[in-house]
């Protein structure tokens, strides 16, 4: 099970004054059970390409292959890619739209066809995943805070259980506190369910201790893939597009540059600190 | 865009979005020609004038040169000439029914006849004319909208009809209802587009089904819509209070519309073309009188 991008293409605007060419020959391949971190600037193309990935919009050249099958092929069931691959927009809590939390909730799996009580059974199960205590279950979702509306948004498309869930910046504008509340959350659906979890931020810190790989987008092209010690390492580079590694990375690094031979490759405090002092021991054993 | 929401089976592309798009009127074409420079107000005017001089002068000589002028201003733009035919996509059903209507309904020399009805000459000539006119009408408008921003649009018709706030007609707020409205248009259309996007990842479907459902399925659109409509409304309203407005008394501009040298030669440019059209026609009166006797 993957999905497969090959040289996707995408314009905005094609044939108006307005046309701006938002992915250049962007090749992927996610595997199942891949956790996965796209980062780049604003305006790099991120939340184009992820649309891309359940056929929102269609590429203007290349192809995506789910699973083996290519999506646009004349008979590929879109319905059922979309159920499959489940996608959090950006400010997802704009998309709010019934009388009741639950039954916004309910509105996806009952999309896919399930009956009213599996349906409510999925929106129970979501809405208690994201942490939306139940005494709120029966209100209105237009009077809830910016924050619990985003974690019912997120929990409309975890009812529909998908394969693959691509959250964008599901984080953005939240408290510490509540950003790594849902980001644990979704670390634990990864760790527990095994499914494929793409994650995309402008900020390395917040996903470089979750994540198993990153992808680097610039300008509509994918810069960098890989592990995060591997794309951290070209620190320099990361700083030139305005994206940076984490501050520990760059800490270590300038460590390393002054001359002190620590282990760069530490993506978090605590292996930093770690690294710090064994290389402090190994001096002192010398 | 392309937007591929069809659900399933080989259906077509959503049609309804990207006509909204092919309008081509009330769309800002960015350049920096000499038109896009001129003053609004002398646009407005020019755009009045061309469109009364399509419809108060005939023959063929006069609709000659309303062509030449227009393709002048055209070319003179920078606007690729196949914008100003996209607004004409909008407007084809209207051509084609007038063009119909002028052909089969107009008294004269018969020249051939399908039953009931009968072409005549007068008929063919003056579809022909009809057809001309309103191609000029819509490509002039669409090179004034194209060339002029909605805003400058506005500034320029508030200062030409300033004189009106005299009698109690409040000028200054019906510009400024229009301006937020067409600043609003293409928020909106982006946010339904969003919207639907996101509906449609949640497995909503908007095209299946008969009316009914159509219009169901359009719930989870149009109530987020409305809700961020009012949203964006009110911190509108909320912004300009927060800066003090209060509305058009004693509010000065921050670019006040003035004229310089090249409004003035555009006005004596459209003078000039105003009188050659009345030359034209004058010649053209005497040249049927002629032909006639
Ligand atoms: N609806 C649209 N119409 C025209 N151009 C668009 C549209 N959406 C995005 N673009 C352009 O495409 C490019 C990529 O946009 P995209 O939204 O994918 O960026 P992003 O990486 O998600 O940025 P952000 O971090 O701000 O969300 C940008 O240059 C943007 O201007
Ligand atoms: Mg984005």
């Amino acid at each position: 099970m993957s999905i497969i991008l090959d040289k996707v293409n995408y314009v905005y605007g094609a044939g108006t004054a307005y046309e701006a060419q938002a992915l250049k020959n962007v090749s992927l391949k996610i595997e199942d059970g891949e956790f996965i971190g796209l980062i780049g600037h604003t305006g790099s193309g991120k939340s184009t390409l992820i649309q891309h990935l359940n056929g929102l919009i269609r590429a203007a050249s290349g192809g995506i292959y789910y699973n083996g099958e290519d999506i646009y092929d004349r008979d590929y069931d879109m319905r059922g890619l979309r159920s499959k691959v489940g996608l959090v927009f950006q400010y997802p809590e704009h998309q709010l739209f019934e009388t009741t939390i639950f039954e916004d909730v309910c509105f996806g799996p009952l999309n896919q066809g399930l009956s009213k009580k599996e349906a409510g059974v999925r929106a129970f199960e979501a809405l208690n995943c994201v942490g939306i205590p139940e005494e709120l279950y029966y209100q209105s979702p237009f009077d809830l805070s910016g924050g619990q509306k985003r974690r019912v948004a997120i929990a409309g498309v975890l009812a529909m259980k998908p394969e693959v869930l691509i959250l964008d910046e599901p984080t953005a504008g939240l408290d510490p506190g509540g950003r790594d509340e849902i980001l644990d959350q979704i670390a634990k659906m990864h760790r527990e369910q095994g499914i494929t979890v793409l994650l995309v931020s402008h900020c390395m810190e917040d996903i470089a201790k979750y994540v198993g790989r990153i992808i680097v987008m610039n300008q509509g092209e994918v810069l960098f893939d890989g592990a995060p010690e591997k794309v951290f390492e070209h620190y320099r580079e990361l700083e030139a597009i305005g994206l940076g590694a984490p501050s520990v990375t760059n800490f270590l690094h300038g460590l390393l540059e002054r001359g002190l031979p620590v282990n760069a490759r530490a993506i978090t405090v605590e292996a930093a600190k770690h690294e710090i002092l064994e290389m402090i021991a190994e001096r002192k054993r010398r | 865009m392309t937007l591929c929401l069809s659900g399933g089976v080989g259906k077509g592309k959503r049609t309804g979005k990207s006509m909204i798009r092919d309008i081509t009127i009330g769309q800002y074409y960015p350049g920096d020609s000499p038109i896009h420079r001129l003053d609004p107000r002398v646009k407005l005017f020019g755009t009045l004038i061309y469109i009364i001089s399509l419809f108060i002068f005939k023959g063929v000589a006069a609709f000659v040169l309303a062509a030449i002028f227009l393709v002048a201003a055209i070319k003179l733009s920078g606007v690729p000439f196949f914008y100003m035919v996209k607004g004409l996509k909008a407007i084809v059903v209207l051509m084609v029914i007038t063009g119909l209507f002028h052909l089969f309904f107009t008294q004269g020399t018969p020249l051939v006849s399908f039953g009931a009805l009968t072409v005549t000459r007068e008929g063919l000539k003056n579809a022909a004319l009809m057809l001309v006119r309103l191609a000029l009408l819509i490509i002039g408008t669409s090179l004034m909208t194209l060339t002029t921003t909605p805003n400058q649009l506005t500034d320029g018709l508030e200062k030409s009809l300033a004189p009106l706030s005299k009698i109690g007609i409040p000028v200054h707020e019906i510009a400024m209802m229009m301006s937020i409205a067409l600043r609003f248009i293409p928020i909106l259309i982006e946010e339904t587009d969003k919207i639907m996007k996101a509906q449609a990842a949640r497995g909503a479907d908007f095209e299946s089904g008969n009316i009914f459902r159509k219009v169901k399925a359009m719930i989870p659109l149009l109530i987020p819509l409305f809700v961020s409509a009012f949203r964006r409304a009110n911190d509108l309203a909320l912004a300009m209070e927060a800066r003090c407005y209060r509305g058009g008394a004693g509010r000065t501009k921050m670019k006040p519309l003035c004229y310089r040298k090249c409004d003035y030669a555009a006005y004596a440019v459209l003078f000039l073309y105003l009188a050659s059209m009345i030359a034209l026609r004058f010649v053209w009166i005497r040249m049927s009188v002629f032909l006639e006797w």
